[in-house]
């Protein structure tokens, strides 16, 4: 019974610094909007700078202050983040914030290894929290009964400041209906900016009082953002006690898990994460959003076909890139088929998002179930390439239907969190189920046949293919189908007025994006001649994002170039240096304010100025459209 | 989507110039070289170190019969897929004569099926896998550092002479860890009968909950715990181990904790009495390693890790293949490696024939204690020849080529 006990408290324990990340980031997507995703960055860097700080000065006054002192600092820096990057970015679309954030995160990786060194770094033991008491035979360490302490204790004073401050009450009402207070007269830059540091204050505070029990590295970040998000997810967001609850839930569920499935642990967040949000599809504490004031998608310039001479440009275009073998050698062919199947990994999430409006954050799901279908086929049983190539993204196909089934019951982040949860709950499953996938050792030796074994070769088929894929999406686009998609996109409400199977439409859409993206995962299996869970991982699902946001996510086939800049880009500074990480991410935090509409988007309007100016026409049409911005 | 196919094109134009840049020059001889530069810095920077003061040494001494030897590095960003990109270039664009290196073991398993299907010599330095050698072996690669399979069969011979009976173990769940454990378990209960295995526990690699899996393993009440995890994760698990006692009184046996990579950073908190395996390079007096050890200070004035060693030893191991094919050939370098043996700073090595592995072993010790920092005492070396299995054995793991 005392063993049942301890493991309780070892759960609240846990809990303590999930719930103080998660808080920070429940508050600043609850005010802001905002999808931080730099939130575990600043996490690390509490934990570095406090690490400095409680080195250098010694005793109890030196550790406790190093660590709030680190939680300013860390805080300050946010300040800074917020208004010299974030200030200029929130007019931008949906989820484009969530580039900058995550161009943030690439370059803090590097640079904290740049500051701090590569080594594992051992914090200080807090003083007076060094030992254990021990309760019926079991320790307790006294660190963890802080811990456990401290949790509510932010929680209260949270509560209190949001009660019971003025400020309080004006971040609760910007939560609710932030266009509302801004039209009250609330100064929402300084609102936005001191959400901002709270937010970040908690999480630097959160890394900071991890150094008594953890080692500090650089690759912290990562291994809190998404459980952190999960834990928000699974509240409700912008809920504080949901964030509590949810961060307990799953600590517990975790310590206890264990005892039965040791190998739980991987994926339980995951778990908790679906099942709650088919039961309850805005988190345990969450409200149903209210119906959107403004129109997700909403593009300012009218989509439209391609005209005739620009299919013929797009053609030559195309013939351009057809002609790569003859003046490229066989590396470069190789990359040149790597950027043609991520254009069409790109373009169908693409789709989904742009069309559809829903921005799914585990679309590399469908790419890696379309490489494992491949595999399997090939090397389990023996089929032709061109066969495997025809058959094996219909398992991207099986699982885009099934997962998308449920997704589309959802929307917004909540939807996104739902299909990364699918995405999770597939990469540990390839991970783990070693006699069939390989586990992470993959499946080896999925080489093409020798028809297509030639890196000219391949580089046409896969040209070929992103061509017939980008070709067919846009078909679609313009389809009456396509159409339909956009309305359910623009209003659910009144699409399904007019007699629109809103789920139903979004579903086809869920599931051609999920084929497509299996038909990208299906030629790189065989580019790589392997398949690993990497290719079904978060990592992959971000980069696609990233793609999206870079191209433009109210264009019609941004993600084409998204992807060909952001992959091209990729692929060289990985060769080139050792600090890719620091340079891409800079690259994408310029892209960031210098195209706040994504490369694509800002090309547009500048096209659409220019000819506006000219014809009379259109510039009725632009005047009836920044009727409609101002009226947002 | 028509500006797309331009910049597409122009991207192509640019891409194709930088490829023909680099063509080999007569009087040099280029080596591949990948590894996870930016995923794991800590490890793979003595690692660069150690290749880097090989690479001088070989030039110094006249190079490759009269050859320059030149490493071209690239960093695989911890990804399979970009290890073979990284593994393309060099072998498309800088018509390197062989790949070396690689530290995870998935990506030593894409790089190596790589080298298959493009007939390209490779000589993995870090990876543990077995597979790499056995279930997945191939002709065109070989591997230096000791298996995961050797390592067990080293701690074994100690763990085996312990009294505990009841055992618990923890490992990072991926393959590396459920390996380590499976090839462990195996050994010690063919030696020892009488065992039984109490509690296993599996946290994710770089995501230990420390306090509950510590928590757990107390309660199944074992009498020695095996260890697999390392890095971050071992910080973890030994500061929630020592504050919650789970090591007083227990014996421990652990892979690699006596490296100086893992072995550093947990400092005063180091746990005494573990039997690890590992690279105590203050305390071996052999007149091979003194002249890495001053060589290495001398030129970095920082001590070496055990990746030094490796990255130091896949060089001068390349090179000796270079410089006994006397030539790029791979069916050459292929023949002249077979069996081939060499002096490293642990004594001298052979790349075995019948499975590609090298027979470099590691020290076998306990951890203890010393002005506040960790090290490994008594500690003995024990050669890579006399931990593999049979040859009959080994032909039945190994697919035929």
């Amino acid at each position: 019974m005392a063993f049942y006990f301890v493991q309780f408290l070892t759960g609240l324990a846990s809990a303590a610094s999930l719930f103080l990340v998660a808080s920070g980031l429940s508050i600043i997507f609850g005010v802001t909007r905002i999808v931080n995703f730099a939130h575990g960055a600043f996490y690390m860097l509490g934990a570095y700078v406090a690490f400095t700080l409680t080195e250098r000065f010694s005793g109890a006054l030196g550790f406790w202050g190093g660590i709030v002192v680190a939680a300013l600092v860390v805080a300050v820096v946010g300040v800074i983040v917020e208004m010299v990057l974030l200030r200029r970015i929130y007019h931008a679309p949906e989820l484009f914030q969530l580039l900058a954030t995550f161009g943030l995160t690439l370059m803090v990786e590097d640079l904290v290894v740049l500051i701090w060194g590569p080594d594992d770094l051992l914090g200080r033991r807090a003083p007076g929290f060094k030992g254990a008491v021990d309760f019926f035979g079991q320790n307790i360490p006294t660190y963890d009964l802080f811990l456990i302490a401290i949790s509510p204790i932010v929680l209260g004073g949270l509560w209190l400041l949001f009660q019971r401050t003025r400020w309080g009450v004006l971040v609760r009402a910007a939560t609710q209906d932030r266009d509302m207070v801004a039209a009250l007269g609330v100064n929402q830059k300084w609102l936005f900016t001191s959400v901002f540091a709270l937010g970040v204050f908690l999480a630097a505070l959160g890394g900071a009082l991890q150094i008594p029990r953890d080692a500090v590295h650089h690759a912290l970040d990562l291994r809190i953002i998404v459980d952190v998000f999960v834990v928000v997810v699974i509240g409700g967001l912008g809920s504080i006690i949901g964030a509590f609850v949810a961060a307990v839930l799953v600590s517990e569920l975790n310590a206890f898990g264990i005892l039965i499935f040791p190998k739980i642990s991987i994926i339980l967040v995951f778990l908790v994460m679906a099942v709650v949000l088919i039961v309850r599809p805005w988190g345990l504490f969450g409200k149903p959003e209210a119906a959107a004031r403004r129109t997700p998608g909403l593009s300012v310039n009218p989509w439209r076909p391609l005209t005739t001479n620009e299919r013929w440009l797009a053609i030559a275009g195309l013939a351009v890139a057809a002609m790569l073998p003859l003046f490229a050698g066989n590396y470069a062919l190789t990359v040149g088929s790597e950027i043609a199947i991520f254009v069409i990994f790109a373009a169908s999430l693409h789709f989904l998002m742009s069309v559809g409006g829903l921005a799914s954050f585990g679309h590399a799901a469908y790419f890696g179930l379309g490489a494992y279908g491949v595999a399997f086929l090939a090397k389990m049983a023996g089929l032709p390439m061109i066969v495997s190539l025809l058959v094996g993204p219909l398992l991207g196909l099986v699982g885009a239907a099934i997962f998308g089934f449920f997704a589309v019951q959802l929307s917004g982040v909540y939807f996104a969190m739902l299909t990364l949860a699918f995405a999770q709950i597939v990469w540990s499953i390839a991970f783990q189920w070693v006699t069939v996938t390989g586990g992470d050792n993959g499946i080896l030796g999925v080489w093409p046949e020798k028809w297509a074994a030639g890196p000219a070769s391949f580089y046409w088929l896969s040209l070929g293919i992103a061509a017939i894929a980008v070709a067919i999406l846009r078909v679609i686009v313009f389809s009456p189908f396509g159409f339909a998609l956009r309305a359910t996109r623009d209003s659910l409400l009144r699409s399904e007025a007019i007699g629109i199977n809103g789920k139903r439409v979004q579903w086809t859409a869920f599931v051609i994006a999920g084929t497509v993206a299996g038909f990208a995962g299906a030629l790189f299996a065989y580019l790589k001649g392997s398949v690993f869970p990497d290719s079904l991982g978060i990592s992959l699902s971000v980069d696609a994002l990233v793609m999206v946001l870079l191209g433009g996510v109210e264009t019609v086939s941004g993600a084409v170039v998204g992807a060909i800049v952001f992959k091209a880009l990729n692929i060289w500074l990985v060769s080139q240096t050792d600090l890719s990480k620091l340079v891409l991410g800079g690259f994408v935090v310029l892209i960031v304010v210098a195209f706040p509409k994504g490369i694509v988007g800002v090309l547009e309007t500048i096209r659409n100025r220019r000819k506006s100016s000219t014809s009379e026409s259109s510039s009725k049409s632009s005047l009836a459209t920044s009727r409609i911005e101002t009226a947002e | 989507m028509r500006r797309s196919y331009l910049l597409g094109a122009g991207l192509a134009i640019a891409v194709a110039g930088m490829a023909n840049a680099a063509m080999a020059q007569s009087g040099e001889i280029k080596i591949g070289e990948i590894n996870s530069y930016s995923l794991l810095p800590a490890f793979t920077e003595p690692y660069r170190k150690g290749w880097q003061l090989a690479v001088e040494e070989v030039n110094a001494a006249g190079g490759i019969n009269g050859k320059k030897l030149v490493v071209v590095s690239k960093d695989d960003g911890g990804k399979p897929a970009d290890a073979t990109t990284a593994a393309n270039e060099l072998v498309s664009s800088e018509n390197v004569a062989m790949l070396t290196g690689t530290f995870l073991s998935n990506i030593g398993l894409a790089v190596s099926d790589f080298a298959n299907q493009k007939k390209v010599f490779f000589l993995a330095a870090e990876p543990l896998t077995d597979a790499i050698t056995w279930s997945k072996g191939n002709r065109y690669t070989f591997r230096l550092r000791p298996s995961n399979y050797m390592q067990a069969a080293m701690l074994v011979e100690e763990a085996a002479k312990l009294p505990a009976k009841r055992w618990a173990t923890i490992a990072p769940n991926y393959e590396y860890g459920q390996s380590a454990v499976a090839v462990f378990k195996k050994l010690m209960s063919e030696k020892r009968p009488d065992i039984v295995w109490v509690d296993e526990q599996w946290p994710p690699q770089g995501k230990i909950d420390a306090g509950p899996v510590v928590q757990a393993v107390a309660a199944a009440n074992p009498e020695a715990i095996l260890n697999v995890t390392f890095g971050a994760d071992l910080v973890k698990l030994v500061r929630e181990g020592n504050t919650r006692g789970l090591f007083k009184g227990r014996s421990v046996v652990s892979f690699l904790t006596g490296e100086p990579e893992y072995l550093d950073p947990l400092k005063d908190e180091t746990p005494e009495g573990w039997i690890v395996t590992g690279y105590p390079w203050y305390d071996i007096k052999t007149p091979d390693h003194d002249k890495f050890l001053k060589a290495y200070q001398a030129k970095f004035n920082d001590y070496p890790r055990l990746g030094s060693i490796v990255g130091y030893q896949t060089i001068k191991a390349a090179a000796a293949i270079l410089a006994k094919a006397n030539s790029t050939d791979p069916e050459k370098l292929i023949a002249a490696a077979e069996g081939l043996s060499m002096p490293s700073p642990f004594g001298e090595i052979t790349f075995r024939k019948i499975d590609h592995q090298s027979t470099l072993g590691a020290y076998v010790g306990k951890t203890a204690l010393k002005d506040g920092k960790g090290v490994m005492v008594n500690s003995v070396y024990r050669k890579g020849t006399d931990y593999l299995p049979s040859d009959a054995e080994v032909e039945k793991l190994r697919p035929k080529d």
